[in-house]
């Protein structure tokens, strides 16, 4: 039995090299100056000091997390009472739902973020806001599906109990429901801030070439500058952010769940 | 959490799915318009479909995209599958020590792992293309299935692999007979996860491909500047298809189910 263990072995060897090996060079990208040979290295912090002392590039960094903060408040805002609504279906109609949730998620994000381009050239809206209804409907299912599933688990016997113990209906979501679905909404939260602080095809699809995010920053020093140290001196900046919101949520999860107990 | 609901909240229910269904029920009406015009409708024709087959890069992104899916998922559910066997009978460092770098290309953004395979690639001299995809997208999706599978290792009673070592197998006997078979839903839905993927992929593509080899989705995003309703038939053949394989996974096993109970009967 123990034999199977030597089964990791080349995954090992795999992992090294496939991720690894590509997260050590961006590093290194970011901190040496551009038309380095491998062989003399030259470390430099100038890729930082230049995102940081030019004005522009905090801007998009800036623009970026706002969109994705204002993105995932309106996918919370919406998303909760969808599935609030849900949750309180025939279970029958409930796996339907859910199924009618999951489809469109299978058709490529892509195509889907292209259709909205025709069907938003009927009225004259802004390339942000565009950019917005893009952002809520790729990320929309993701949060509406969390809340539901911790919505889903609450015993009924709670709010039965609660309603016997002389708490009216707004009582019972405030101080029973709420508290219990929170675990869904912070989960919610991941899911749809951290890729979103990131995108860049949406924004590109639907914000007409006016509204650059720093993903998009990113594509450009890699894809038409060929900045690629610059480049990957954005892209440390920016999973560096991710890695501080992440480390803080999980904190925000682990207090509401102290909470419940 | 069972209550009556209330008419305000089928509103609500009906308006989210119609913002869910809108860009789709748009895509097939649209990928039937006479003209080029993406706002009106201005009659039925066939003329987009037509283009988009006579098309070579649209049906060669076709190409790439499904063969590529293909061969990322076989490679990577096989090696997943195998090294999750191996971490279930290995020290908890190492296991550890490898969740922790499948963690890496999981929770990164897409844009930050593409860029790595990226540099990675074109540091080595590797030149891009096909292969560098596929590799970057077997990369990506061995973290996801191993995810998947090591749950149904957990629960495994150890003492069968044991039993059946007693009994005379030979460990690859006992691998194939015994554990295999009874973490196979684990397997099936890493193998799901790994499909969905790499089907849907466009970053990690976009920046592992090289000249000539596009993707559906880096099709879309290269093509997004012009007018262009031939995208609009092909998202539509993209619907059809993933509908009629969603009722086949989700009505055939209805209609055995029938026809057991009949035959029970």
């Amino acid at each position: 039995m123990k034999s199977f263990s030597k089964m990791v072995y080349p995954y090992v060897v795999w992992a090294a090299v496939m991720i690894v090996v590509p997260m050590l060079m961006l590093v290194l990208y970011a901190f040496t100056v551009k038309g380095n040979s491998v062989l003399t290295f030259q470390f430099t912090f100038d890729n930082f000091i230049r995102f940081f002392s030019d004005p522009v590039f905090p801007g998009v960094l800036w623009r970026s997390l706002k969109l994705a903060v204002i993105t995932t408040l309106i996918c919370i805002a919406v998303g909760y009472p969808t599935a609030y609504a849900m949750a309180k279906l025939k279970p029958n109609s409930q796996a339907v739902a859910v199924l009618l949730i999951t489809l469109p998620m299978w058709i490529n994000m892509l195509v889907r973020t292209y259709a909205w381009r025709g069907i938003l050239s009927f009225g004259s809206f802004s390339g942000e806001f565009k950019v917005y209804v893009g952002m809520v409907y790729n990320f929309l299912p993701f949060m509406i599906l969390q809340i539901y599933t911790s919505l889903s688990k609450i015993d009924p016997s709670l709010i039965t109990a609660a309603h016997d113990l002389g708490a009216d209906n707004t009582q019972t979501f405030r101080r029973v429901i709420l508290p219990l679905s929170l675990p869904g909404v912070v989960s919610g939260i991941t899911l749809v801030f951290l890729p979103a602080v990131s995108s860049f095809f949406i924004p590109k699809l639907l914000g007409g070439g006016q509204y650059v995010l720093i993903g998009n920053l990113i594509e450009d020093y890699f894809i038409s500058t060929g900045d690629w140290n610059f480049g990957s001196a954005i892209s440390l900046i920016m999973a560096v952010i991710i890695l501080i919101s992440m480390y803080v949520t999980r904190r925000l999860d682990r207090y509401t769940a102290q909470e419940d107990e | 959490m069972e209550q009556k609901t209330k008419l305000h909240e089928k509103l609500v229910l009906l308006l989210v799915m119609l913002f869910f269904y809108l860009p789709i029920i748009y895509v097939v009406i649209f990928s039937f318009n006479s003209s080029k015009s993406l706002s009106s409708f201005t009659g039925f024709s066939l003329q987009w479909y037509e283009k988009m087959f006579a098309n070579r890069t649209i049906m060669e992104s076709i190409w790439y995209t499904v063969s590529c899916a293909v061969i990322a998922t076989v490679v990577s559910t096989i090696v997943g599958t195998v090294t999750a066997i191996g971490l279930s009978k290995s020290n908890k460092a190492l296991r550890e020590a490898i969740n922790q770098v499948n963690n890496l290309p999981m929770l990164n953004p897409d844009i930050v792992t593409a860029i790595g395979f990226m540099l990675f690639f074109t540091s080595l001299r590797i030149k891009t293309g096909f292969t560098t995809m596929v590799l970057a997208h077997i990369a990506f999706c061995i973290p996801y299935v191993i995810l998947s599978v090591m749950p149904k290792l957990r629960t495994l009673d150890p003492n069968l692999a044991e039993a059946a070592l007693d009994l005379g197998c030979t460990p690859l006997q006992a691998l194939v007979k015994v554990i295999i078979p009874q973490i196979m839903p684990g397997i099936i839905s890493g193998a799901l996860i790994a499909f969905s993927m790499s089907f849907d992929d466009f970053v990690i593509s976009l920046f592992t491909t090289g000249p000539g080899v596009n993707n559906i989705s880096i099709y879309v995003y290269a093509n997004v500047k012009r007018v262009n309703p031939t995208i609009n038939a092909l998202s539509a053949i993209i619907v059809y298809v993933i509908t009629i394989v969603l009722i086949l996974v989700n009505v055939v096993p209805l209609i055995r189910e029938r026809k057991m109970k009949k035959n029970e009967n």
